[in-house]
């Protein structure tokens, strides 16, 4: 190395010399001031009639540009997936809400959306508390939900139902409530909520393992089962041209009231059931909208289907507030359950 | 190493120093692109023009087109977002070395042809003009809100500013690369 230098005056340069020289099989090592591309040259018109000036003196600065650390933004030339976590990029309010089973969606409906805020190659998670007052029952749930570039979601959500006086109605107690965990995985099949064909929705595959909690109450009250599996598909796609989502989702269940009443009876078991959502964009932050959800009756206790109308605010990028009026028909053969929806989402 | 440190300093003070006015361009082969002294934009290989560049239909409502401010109000909105996405720092080094003067009129152009705001688009189709810059949904996103930003500056009602979204989001197709 030093020889070929030696032998080789032209290429003694200043810059070479600051090269540990000395050292008898060092590498040349690249410059450690931040690296610049070079793109074609060009002139800016004022300077056109200027004499030839040094590089970096400003005739050359447009054309040449700072190349970012390979760490911070791209994987290029890392040879290494570079993975973002809680970077977010997603859309206002396109990562959906939570919904009382913990998947992003409306507030009763599944959508075809990922949780948490990352994109492609990002991590992003998401948690909620929620509340929902009724006549003779409280709801309150809560859990969380992390997004795998928006591909993945995995949630858990915890529901308490509180029976509150009528416990003591159903022979329950007063108070009783009934509990239940429940794990979700969602996988992002093809197409895009906002971008691509206009005709082309969101597709997503569900899954949600429930466990009731309860489970010698609910066989009392005549379920087969205290867990079971619920398969969810939805299609989901935001008309921009009318400032609207849709969404529509199919969903295999044998769940009494979701599950907090347990799963199936001893003549019915899985049904399908269909979910849909319609939501107006007012602005980038606030939407309002409307959502069905039909439900079955496996208990011949009258359970009804269920339907919210419901406006969200995203407060900043991160916190997304709901409000619901929802509508829960017949629970335990307590009639006309309507009552307020709250909920208040943390997203990154 | 006395030696050798001795020998590379007298070297070092032997070589000349290169003369002030050489044209380092010449010596290289690098071709000048100079600006076109009346539109400000650098030249760019020949291609067809042809409104169906533009990479959707146009509305056909003169009262979206007035939303927008008309030709000017569009032509701003559209100089405005190319602003805001240089100062970006999530996507401004897609625009380094680009031509921005060409980039806010073909722009502006597209705009006011899908606004239908009587305006011909003359820029290359969004294929070949997005052609290796690499372009991520994320990158999108954050443009979308540039954009969001500058017809929320230009007061255009939230209706009719995803009335243009709509047509610009089906492009995806051509635009996102990976």
């Amino acid at each position: 190395m030093r020889r070929l230098i030696l032998a080789s005056p032209l290429w003694l340069s200043p810059a070479l010399l600051a090269q540990p020289l000395f050292a008898e099989d060092a590498p040349r090592q690249e410059p450690t001031a931040a690296p610049k591309i070079a793109y074609s040259p060009v002139l800016v018109p004022d300077d056109a009639t200027a004499t030839a000036t040094p590089p970096g003196s400003g005739r050359d600065t447009a054309a040449v540009g700072d190349i970012a650390p390979a760490d911070e933004r791209s994987s290029v030339g890392s040879g290494i997936p570079h993975i973002e976590v809680f970077q977010g990029g997603k859309l206002l309010l396109t990562n959906g809400i939570t919904t009382v089973e913990g998947p992003s969606g409306g507030g009763i409906a599944t959508w075809a959306t990922i949780g948490g805020r990352e994109m492609g190659g990002g991590i992003g998670i998401s948690g909620n508390v929620t509340a929902i007052e009724l006549p003779d029952f409280g709801w309150r749930s809560f859990g969380g939900a992390i997004g795998v570039g928006d591909r993945i979601e995995l949630s858990y959500q915890r529901q308490s139902f509180d029976t509150r006086t009528a416990g003591a109605a159903l022979g329950l107690g007063e108070g009783y409530t009934f509990n239940q965990d429940i794990y979700g995985a969602k996988l992002r099949l093809l197409g895009d909520a906002v971008y691509g064909p206009s005709m082309l929705p969101q597709f997503a595959l569900g899954v949600e393992y429930k466990r009731n909690l309860d489970g010698p109450v609910i066989a009392l009250l005549g379920a087969s089962d205290d867990e079971s599996v619920d398969y969810t598909f939805s299609a989901t796609k935001l008309l921009l041209e009318h400032s609207l989502l849709v969404n529509a989702t199919a969903r295999l269940t044998k769940a009494n009231q979701l599950g907090l009443l347990g799963f199936g009876s001893a003549q019915d078991g899985c049904q399908l059931q269909f979910e849909g959502s319609l939501a107006y964009m007012l602005s980038r932050r606030a939407v309002i909208g409307a959502e069905y959800r039909s439900k079955p009756d496996n208990l011949g206790l009258g359970e009804d289907d269920w339907m919210d109308i419901f406006a969200a605010y995203a407060l900043t990028k991160n916190i997304t507030l709901t409000a619901a009026y929802v509508d829960l028909g017949s629970i335990a053969t307590f009639e006309d359950q309507r009552g307020g929806y709250l909920q208040a989402q943390v997203a990154f | 190493m006395l030696l050798t440190m001795t020998a590379a300093a007298a070297l070092m003070l032997l070589q000349q120093a290169p003369a002030e006015d050489v044209d380092w361009d010449a010596e290289f082969g690098v071709e000048e692109e100079r600006r076109d002294p009346v539109t400000g934009e650098l030249p760019v290989d020949p291609y067809v023009q042809d409104n169906s560049n533009a990479g959707a239909e146009p509305y056909d409502s003169a009262r979206l087109a007035a939303a927008f401010g008309g030709q000017l109000g569009i032509q701003r909105i559209a100089e405005r977002t190319v602003e805001l996405s240089e100062a970006d720092p999530r996507i401004a080094e897609i625009f380094v070395a680009h031509d921005m003067v060409r980039l806010k009129r073909t722009l502006g152009e597209q705009f006011c042809y899908l606004l239908d705001a009587g305006c011909d688009y003359t820029g290359r189709d969004m294929k070949s003009s997005h052609a290796g810059l690499g372009v991520t949904r994320s990158d999108m996103n954050a443009l979308v809100e540039n954009l969001q930003a500058a017809m929320g500056e230009a007061d255009v009602p939230f209706a009719a500013q995803n009335k243009l979204l709509a047509r610009l989001a089906p492009m995806s197709r051509d635009v996102i690369e990976r």
